[in-house]
């Protein structure tokens, strides 16, 4: 029998990596409560927050978007960035490593599997927010918006790539900074309000974050009118930009992997348990 | 004797899981960024919204019920995670349970970190407000009596409720991992928090009445600013505020000790005390 080929070797593990994500998250019935029942809840804060000060109807719409798309950062933060330090406490690490298949496949499946298993997610508030709110979308590019959608989650999860690659080399400080990195980017990417509402340049800045570019260009897709006054950038500046980021993040994850690696079983961290 | 010593050995535990991560400096910028963040996303949509931006009238009470809630979420989040660290992460619990403690007193060793951990954080959160927002609360027109009295009320109060959700997650998989912060998300929508509850909806509006942290939230407004916000609790006096703290924290307290009893029952029976679900 002869030796799978690099690449089967290649598309198996993304497989492996993501089927647990996919298929074994659903098995327990709690996410159907815990990831959207209650991120919907949360989300609704901020819908009654805008009611209160009266805020055009049109912001409530802005909210649930932002909403459903914190699940995305969530995941990237606390599924692929910390993952490594998990698989090390786990003992699975030292597996992965001596596996004959590459860390980059990992993450692939890792990231695939995410980007499914939380698009469920993210469907189902999105869908309930629009029809618990009564919000009204008026879509001006269905291509346009499924491009900066897709465009949004491969940067994103690019990043989320390169971030498990330098969390390789962390430790508890891992989920600490994971957990650092929730509020602070709700707030600079404008999940809860216009990025623009924090200037020209800290938007700008703000932008490195995938999710900051494409929830602005999905509110102008979504939302035309309302957004004629607070949009960043044009959409299709924001579509070149995630395209870029896209590529930037994958090719940095990757370099990262290789160096963070080397670097990591030269201190011998990589089996190192309870830092 | 052992509940005193369990609380504390868990107190010590938790603050070294919690800050012996990083340098005194890194863990102060830790501290100090997450709620800041918190209150300027708050700040920025009544600066891009509200008539008047920070000057509604709505503001203080607003910036206060928020400065207030990151007990809830803190506290929720540290005695449910417990559970989950200690069997998934560290596979400490078993052992937990063998050794010579009392696990309530544990539980709420852990949750006293995570809660002097977020008294810093919403001390730092009430100086910005007053320093940087200019909200204004006199130290002379505070009533320190019933701030003192309503914040200890309240915590003791949430601190049951994280022994209840720590039931919950002994008893479910990994997703329980975020119940604390979810619960936590929950209700910020229902008790007031960063709105009255005269805006929801009126079956809301009821629920949000039946909750503790409804009242908490009103009683530390009346006593930092004077006031608290909304209508439907106006006509409730301080005093009555304060009754109903202590009813409630007295209730949580039975109901949520029952209730641990009977998840650990469960998790025995089960055989849940170490399942590991992280995958």
């Amino acid at each position: 029998m002869s030796s799978p080929s690099r690449w089967e070797i290649f598309r198996r593990t993304v497989m492996g990596r993501a089927y647990p994500r996919v298929v074994g998250m659903q098995r327990e019935r709690s996410w159907l409560f815990f990831d959207t029942l209650l991120p919907l809840l949360q989300v609704s804060a901020f819908v009654f927050i805008y009611r209160a000060i009266q805020a055009p109807p049109e912001f409530t719409g802005f909210v649930v978007l932002g909403g459903a798309m914190t699940a995305y950062w969530l995941n990237v933060l606390w599924s692929m960035a910390a993952q490594f330090y998990w698989e090390k406490e786990t003992g699975n690490l030292e597996l992965y490593i001596i596996a004959p298949t590459s860390l980059m496949a990992i993450l692939l499946g890792m990231a695939i599997g995410g980007m499914v298993g939380t698009t469920v997610r993210a469907a189902a508030v999105i869908t309930l927010g629009l029809l618990i709110f009564r919000i009204e979308v008026s879509i001006v590019s269905v291509p346009q918006l499924l491009g900066v959608f897709l465009l949004t989650l491969l940067a994103l999860y690019g990043l989320g790539m390169l971030f498990s690659s330098l969390f390789l080399l962390y430790g508890r400080q891992a989920s600490h900074l994971s957990n650092l990195l929730q509020e602070p980017v709700f707030l600079v990417s404008g999940f809860y309000f216009p990025v623009r509402a924090l200037g020209f340049i800290p938007a700008l800045g703000a932008s490195v974050i995938p999710i900051t570019l494409g929830l602005d260009a999905m509110r102008q897709l979504l939302f035309p009118t309302m957004m004629a006054q607070f949009r960043f950038l044009d959409v299709r500046i924001e579509l070149g930009a995630l395209a870029v980021l896209s590529i930037g993040f994958l090719w940095l994850a990757r370099r990262a992997l290789s160096y963070m690696e080397a670097l990591s079983r030269r201190e011998g961290r990589l089996t190192i348990r309870g830092q | 004797m052992e509940s005193t010593r369990s609380l504390r050995m868990a107190a010590w535990l938790g603050w070294q899981i919690e800050s012996n991560w990083a340098s005194p400096f890194m863990f102060a910028i830790y501290s100090i960024a997450k709620p800041v963040a918190g209150a300027l996303i708050l700040v920025l949509m009544y600066m891009v919204i509200a008539q008047g931006g920070l000057q509604h009238p709505l503001f203080p009470q607003i910036f206060v019920g928020n400065a207030f809630y990151i007990y809830v979420a803190m506290v929720l989040m540290g005695v449910s995670q417990a559970v989950i660290e200690d069997r998934e992460r560290y596979g400490m619990l078993k052992y937990v349970y063998v050794a010579p403690l009392n696990v309530h007193a544990f539980l709420l060793g852990r949750g006293l970190t995570q809660a002097t951990m977020a008294t810093v954080a919403v001390l730092i959160m009430l100086f910005f407000g007053i320093i940087v927002l200019g909200i204004p609360m006199p130290p002379a027109t505070v009533d320190w009596g019933m701030l003192f009295v309503a914040w200890l009320f309240g915590l003791a109060g949430l601190a049951f409720q994280g022994i209840f959700l720590a039931g919950i997650s002994l008893i479910t998989a990994r997703h329980g991992y975020y119940i604390g912060d979810a619960v936590a998300g929950a209700l910020y929508l229902l008790c007031g928090a960063v709105f009255p509850i005269d805006v929801l909806p009126r079956p809301l509006q009821l629920v949000g009445q039946a909750l503790p942290l409804t009242y908490w939230l009103e009683a530390l407004r009346r006593a930092l600013l004077g006031d608290g916000a909304g209508e439907l609790l106006s006509s409730l006096s301080d005093r009555v505020l304060l009754l109903i703290l202590a009813g409630s924290m007295v209730l949580l307290a039975v109901l949520s000790v029952a209730f641990y009893r009977w998840a650990e029952n469960r998790a025995r029976e089960k055989g849940l005390i170490d399942m590991q679900t992280m995958y």
